[in-house]
Formats: C-alpha cells, sequence, structure tokens
C-alpha cells in the first residue's frame, strides 16, 4: 500500500467511512533548530503576569455583570434573555477566576452554572437559592486577602453545592437517567 | 517538547468575553505569534475564518448568536468551507464528559478546560501543528480522527466495518481543497 504524502490530500475508503490525510500545512512550522536562551512560554508566562495588575477590576466587573443578571431575573423573571445573561455571567466566572486570581470564586459560580442548566423548570429555582450563590461569589472575591479565606470559601460553597444537589436531585426525581449523569464525577480531575 | 515557529502561525480568537481574548491574546503574542485575529460571537467568528483564513482557530463554547459548537460544524464543511481541515481548540469552562463528548463529534480537534494556562495552551497548540490526526467522513461525522489510539480487539457496536476499498491521491470530493 502506498505512504500517505504530505503534500498531497490521501483518501483511503473503507465499507463504511473514508480515512483522509490532509495537506499538511503546518508541518513548515515546526522548528528544528531553537536558539539558546529562547523560551516562548516563559515570555508568554512574563507577558500575562504583566498584565495581571489588571485582574482584580475584571474580576470585579464580571462580579458587577453577574449582580446585573441576578437583578434582571427579579426584575423580570426567567425568560431566554435574563436566563442566558445569568448563566453566560456565572460560566465566565467559572472559567476565568482562577485565570484571574480568585481561583476560590469558581466553585459558586460552577454551583450556580449548575443549577441553571439542570433545572427541568427554571421558574421553579428559588431567587433565594440564586441570591446566595451571587452573594458567595462577591464575598468571596471581596474577602480575597483574608488569611482564612480559603477555608471560609471552601465552607460556604461546599454547603451551596450541597443545598444546590438537594435542589436538583428533587427537581429530577422523574429523571433517573439525566440525574445519574448529572452527578457522575467530571473527566477533569480537581473539579 | 517540540517547538514551533509562532511567528508564521495565524490565529482566530473566538470568544463573547474581552477579558478572556486580552489574555489568549497575550499569551499568543508571548509565544510570539503576531497575527492574532479576533471575534466576539460565532458570527463574526465564522466571517474572520472566511476572511482570514488562519493556521488555528481558537473557539470558547458559550457564546451568542451560534456558538462554538456550531461554528465548528460550519468549518467543518468539507466542500464550502475555505479549510475544512483547519485545527480546532476549544476553550472553554465545560468539563463534564457529554461536554466534551459533543465537542468531539463535532469535530473540535483540541478540548481545553480552563482555567487557562500558558502552558495548557501552548501544549495544545504544539500538539496540533506536530501531531495532525487524520480525518475521518462518514455518513453522520466529519472531523478528526476521534480514535486517539487503536485496538484491533475492539468489537463494539461503534467499531468501524470494511476492510480497505481503495486508496487514492486525490481532491475530487474535496472540491475547494488544495493539494499544493
Amino acid at each position: 500500500m502506498a505512504e500517505a504524502n504530505s503534500n498531497r490530500l490521501m483518501i483511503r475508503i473503507f465499507g463504511d467511512h473514508e480515512v483522509i490525510t490532509p495537506v499538511n500545512k503546518l508541518d513548515k512550522y515546526v522548528v528544528k533548530f531553537v536558539a539558546p536562551g529562547d523560551d516562548p512560554l516563559t515570555r508568554a508566562e512574563a507577558a500575562l503576569a504583566a498584565l495581571s495588575s489588571e485582574f482584580s477590576d475584571w474580576m470585579t466587573a464580571e462580579c458587577d455583570r453577574l449582580d446585573s443578571a441576578r437583578d434582571a431575573v427579579k426584575q423580570h423573571g426567567f425568560n431566554e434573555r435574563t436566563f442566558d445573561e445569568l448563566f453566560h455571567s456565572a460560566h465566565d466566572i467559572k472559567g476565568d477566576a482562577a485565570t484571574f486570581g480568585f481561583p476560590l470564586a469558581a466553585a459558586a459560580a460552577e454551583s450556580l452554572c449548575r443549577v441553571l442548566e439542570h433545572s427541568p423548570d427554571t421558574n421553579r429555582v428559588p431567587l433565594e437559592l440564586i441570591d446566595q450563590h451571587v452573594d458567595a461569589v462577591r464575598a468571596i472575591v471581596r474577602e480575597t486577602a483574608r488569611p482564612d479565606i480559603a477555608e471560609i470559601a471552601t465552607a460556604l460553597t461546599s454547603k451551596l453545592r450541597q443545598v444546590s444537589d438537594d435542589f436538583l436531585i428533587h427537581e429530577n426525581r422523574h429523571r433517573p437517567d439525566y440525574l445519574e449523569g448529572l452527578m457522575a464525577p467530571p473527566l477533569v480531575p480537581g473539579q | 517538547m517540540s517547538r514551533i515557529d509562532f511567528n508564521r502561525l495565524r490565529f482566530v480568537v473566538v470568544d463573547d468575553n474581552a477579558h478572556m481574548r486580552r489574555i489568549v491574546r497575550t499569551l499568543l503574542h508571548g509565544f510570539g505569534s503576531r497575527e492574532v485575529i479576533e471575534a466576539e460571537d460565532g458570527a463574526s467568528g465564522l466571517e474572520a475564518f472566511i476572511g482570514h483564513v488562519p493556521d488555528i482557530v481558537i473557539t470558547d463554547w458559550a457564546m451568542p448568536i451560534f456558538d462554538g459548537i456550531e461554528l465548528t460544524q460550519m468549518i467543518r464543511q468539507p466542500g464550502n468551507s475555505a479549510n475544512p481541515f483547519v485545527p480546532i481548540i476549544m476553550l472553554t469552562g465545560h468539563s463534564e464528559k457529554r461536554r466534551v463528548v459533543a465537542a468531539r463529534d463535532a469535530g473540535v480537534t483540541e478540548f481545553l478546560v480552563k482555567p487557562l494556562s500558558a502552558r495548557s495552551l501552548y501544549e495544545r497548540i504544539v500538539n496540533v501543528v506536530v501531531n495532525p490526526r487524520p480525518f475521518v467522513r462518514t455518513k453522520t461525522y466529519f472531523g478528526p480522527d476521534r480514535r486517539r489510539s487503536l485496538n484491533p480487539n475492539y468489537s463494539g457496536p461503534e467499531r468501524r466495518r470494511g476492510g480497505i476499498a481503495d486508496f487514492i491521491a486525490q481532491q475530487a470530493i474535496f472540491a475547494p481543497a488544495k493539494a499544493d
């Protein structure tokens, strides 16, 4: 059998599928010789460190956005727009908080995402539960300099997660398969 | 770890969060990239992909208009895309198994769960350049080979069928592909 050539698109046809080896346009970017002392990873980490002075303001802005989204839900109830904004603002904090230097805030935001995403009827989500999550994120960010913040944040988010899971288990009690997937551990270690 | 010349790579970064776009751009510039095109939603991401024909796409999942999964599906259109084989790195806060599987089945090349670090992004980019995977086309899928390893003893329902029928070098079924 002929070998695939990186300069030509090659297709192997099987009974129910084709395997295609595309023209490799990126192999020319593989570096054969590296200049001593040139480390792109170190350069990028230094660039990120230089940017980090802005992270605190960014995190505050993300918290403000979450606050506004919560207020919109309280004012207008859940509709497509208010749901999306609340979910996305919580989801962004879940993903970005650690990068911004506030890793402890991510767990509370993640718990809120779970409540919103897995409630069969979001109108049944207690506003008090949303308040507790939003206020927890804000408090963890605000008190981040406290020496005992890790202990406080862990206790707070553990309780939030427990209350949220109890709510989700009850709301999804008629969907055992869904519930099983919901309670399965994530693929990413430590999450 | 292998090294690549970032200076010549063109990226399109699609994320509705301006802060995260700035972080990704900062990292890419730090790696040595000069061409980083940003887009704030799926629609403008597709426009940037068509207009700039990047070497690599980095996209968020949750975005307005259409999301990163839909963007991936639009890019993975053989015969109807500027480069259906472009590596797509999905950068997302979603870590659930069903999300990873959905991204894989849409044709995402690499899945990177936030929080983002310089090293994790660097490793994904180097991997798609140094270790490109072949593509598979079936009635229901077009994208990078979803099998990361071969198991000749696998006999489950998802085993691919049929021995090799032909081996050809051509571009007929992918009209816009240029075998340069």
